[in-house]
């Protein structure tokens, strides 16, 4: 409104202007000038005032825009994981085709394992599906639930514990059931091992794993060398065995782990543990002297010795494009009890030695050469139909996979298997292991 | 026996007590975030970088090592936003350190006091690697480095409040020289402004933010997917569309899709040092930036 009044007084004046001069009447002149002034007064408050408001609106913008900013900066510094409020939920899929040329009799000649051990059946096979479940309980404890899925359809409790976060000097206890820390593969779940299967010293004298229901106290020290000392003590539930009915426990353990690095491309771990657990009533399927299957049952003491070494090399500490590791474990154990109805004794150790490279971003191969020996065994009386041999049980094999992520993994296995004297079993093994959900970290 | 008894306490007395004028252990994920914490501790602070610039740390081995530096932390600095997911959790849990847990004044992560970009409006893994907190190569924009100082020169003075004073101070000195910097670098990197450009992986949108530079195509076909042929060849026929100036790459990366890209485009493959020590000449936090500009001027020459 006022601008289109000053637009025409504007026009009009320029008009007017030369024409007024031309009349040359000062009085006129004189009004036309105080005009002039006043509306160049109007004009210039106006634009000041406009000027004022101008600024404000821009202090008013700029107020904003760090406004915005910071919501943006809170907006980003939401808790660092999605699941920080949630459970971490992890859903490890894993399945396993296995050619094999033997049947599934399977038993190590001259070792009572007992337990879930051996390449499993041949064919397609769901292989071991695991879901877990972990979080902090609340600012002094960690938990978790880890459930195995079996093949035929049975849900087994792998691992539920309770773990302290915040106790001094770096002690921490576990409580539940949790693998074992003794040796290095004994703590790690199906789906981080290198090969399908575990080392024959593990399925011989561990029951494959062993996981217990007990406690663990371990301690950290203080050190730039990497120190651990831990000590379990529990029901001792080993190779598929239920542990005694009794007060106290029935296994115990301690481990001592070290490790470094030796530049920037090399680290390594070395241990050594203890274990002392008495089974009873475990179930080892055997060849008895007639050439028939049967299962032994051995209820005794066991003392198991484990020393383990890994080395793991990456150019740089790089291992995107190539890695190797190298690692090693030696099992005695020495036995003392009954098998089945009479006396039993034995001092057996075992060993394995694997390698795994990566050649390429994504793809991997491996070798591993298992061996058992005999060592000495007194079957007491059971000489009637378990006869003492010699036999060494050996295995060698060799795994090819290809891993598009941290979470997919797809992999080729070949061993040729004589932990039976009268058979060699040649496997092949195509398996694959898919993780879901929480990005589950792995450990060293 | 005794004596023995005696003399085994004495030492484990001694290894687990902190003397009370040592020097704060900072165990820092990244190396530029050991860089900031030494600009603002001085010789206040011991710090152990976990990581080198050659490594990639989104895949890092949760080494011996590392579990017992951890253990000694008092401060623990590191990016955040999930870069560190895959190995930092496991070495916190197995560290047995309660002054450094998620949460605890002793944990401090960068990613939560800078403006963040790329934050994903979906989540999926067949999208590749993505941080569901968005971008965490925030290391890339030197203005980022000066709101993380103002977070981490309180954090230090928190928790070690005899020398907040100190920390003060050095926080005021290394701002002001921070500022300047950034003024010269700008200054510098004027004449690189909208220029087209192609990554290896999506690690730079807050140096492309800061200097304007315009990301056309990136040779990884999802975010942390290895570059393949058939995407790179895509990216040839992108290119012939769209030029782009040079085809960038952090100093862990590997060359040689850069290079292939490179030789067929015609366009000059950088590497850059993407944190300190990723370069000769990047040997602090000033030289990483003076460094990256120099190599991104030196390309379009």
């Amino acid at each position: 409104m006022y601008k289109r009044k000053f637009m025409a007084r504007a026009i009009a004046l320029a008009f007017l202007l030369p024409m007024a001069a031309q009349a040359n009447d000062s009085e006129e002149m004189e009004k036309l000038r105080a005009e002039l002034q006043q509306i160049k007064q109007n004009y210039e408050t106006r634009i000041q005032s406009l000027e004022t408001r101008l600024q404000q609106t821009e202090t008013v913008a700029g107020q904003a825009d760090k406004k915005a900013e910071a919501a943006t900066v809170q907006a980003s510094s939401r808790p660092a994981s999605s699941n920080a409020l949630n459970p971490d939920i992890s859903l490890i899929l894993s399945g396993t085709y296995a050619n094999r040329s033997q049947d599934s009799d399977f038993h190590i000649t001259g070792f009572q394992a007992g337990g879930e051990i051996g390449p499993g059946t041949r064919g397609f096979n769901l292989g071991e599906s695991e879901l877990g479940v972990y979080a902090n309980v609340d600012d002094k404890f960690y938990g978790g639930l880890n459930l195995a899925l079996a093949p035929d359809n049975s849900v087994g409790v792998e691992e539920a514990f309770i773990q302290t976060t915040s106790l001094p000097g770096a002690v921490t206890v576990k409580a539940g059931r949790f693998f074992s820390g003794i040796g290095y593969l004994n703590e790690q779940h199906a789906h981080t091992w290198d090969f399908v299967d575990n080392p024959l010293a593990y399925q011989a004298f561990l029951g494959n794993q062993f996981g217990d229901d007990g406690i663990q106290l371990k301690w950290l020290a203080p050190t730039d060398l990497f120190l651990e000392l831990g000590a379990e003590y529990g029901r001792g539930r080993i190779a598929d065995t239920e542990g005694r009915d009794k007060n106290g426990g029935s296994a115990g353990s301690l481990f001592a782990h070290v490790g470094g690095d030796l530049g920037v491309s090399n680290s390594w771990r070395a241990g050594l543990s203890y274990l002392e657990v008495s089974p009873k009533d475990r179930q080892s399927n055997d060849l008895d002297a007639a050439g028939t299957y049967l299962t032994n049952s051995f209820t005794g003491n066991s003392k198991v010795w484990l020393a383990d070494f890994v080395w793991k090399w990456a150019p740089n500490g790089n291992s995107t494009n190539t890695s190797f590791k190298l690692q090693g474990e030696y099992v005695h154990r020495n036995e003392d009890g009954t098998l089945n109805t009479d006396s039993y004794s034995a001092s057996q150790d075992g060993w394995y030695v694997q390698g795994v490279y990566k050649f390429l971003p994504y793809w991997r191969t491996g070798l591993r050469y298992d061996r058992l020996n005999s060592g000495n065994v007194d079957y007491g009386l059971n000489t009637a139909n378990l006869a003492n041999t010699d036999y060494d049980p050996k295995r060698i094999s060799w795994m090819l996979d290809y891993s598009p992520s941290e979470f997919s993994r797809i992999r080729l296995q070949l061993s040729s298997d004589k932990s039976r004297q009268e058979a060699t079993d040649n496997q092949v093994f195509i398996q694959y292991q898919m993780s879901l959900g929480a990005h589950g970290g792995h450990k060293y | 026996m005794k004596s023995l008894i005696q003399s085994v306490l004495l030492t484990l007395f001694l290894m687990t007590s902190h003397s009370a004028n040592a020097a704060l252990n900072v165990f820092a994920c990244e190396p530029e975030w050991g860089a900031l914490v030494q600009e603002l501790g001085g010789d206040k602070v011991t710090v152990f970088t976990a990581t080198n610039a050659l490594q990639d740390v989104h895949h890092i081995e949760a080494k011996p090592s590392l579990v017992a530096q951890l253990r000694k932390a008092d401060l623990l600095v590191c990016t955040g936003s999930e870069l560190e997911i895959g190995w930092l959790p496991v070495l916190l849990r197995q560290a047995g350190n309660s002054n450094v847990l998620t949460g605890k004044p002793g944990n401090f992560e960068a990613a939560h006091y800078v403006r963040m970009l790329e934050i994903p409006s979906r989540l999926d893994r067949a999208d590749g690697d993505v941080h569901p907190g968005g971008n965490p190569h925030i290391q890339t924009d030197p203005r980022n480095f000066a709101k993380v100082s103002d977070a981490l020169a309180q954090r230090l003075a928190e928790i070690d409040a005899a020398n907040a004073g100190f920390y003060e101070s050095r926080h005021k000195d290394f701002s002001l020289r921070w500022q300047d910097a950034i003024k010269r670098w700008e200054t510098h990197a004027a004449p690189l402004k909208g220029f087209a450009i192609v990554v290896q992986h999506k690690g730079f949108p807050y140096l492309e933010d800061w200097l304007g530079l315009h990301e056309v195509a990136t040779l990884e076909p999802k975010p942390g997917v290895e570059p393949t042929s058939t995407h790179l060849a895509e990216v040839l026929a992108q290119l012939q569309k769209q030029p782009a100036r040079m085809v960038i790459r952090a100093a862990y990366n590997s060359d040689r899709p850069s290079q292939w890209l490179s030789e067929r485009a015609k366009i000059p493959s950088v590497s850059l040092p993407f944190t300190v020590g990723g370069s000769e000449r990047a040997k602090d936090l000033f030289s990483l930036f003076d460094d990256t500009i120099q190599r991104l001027l030196d390309a379009i020459k």
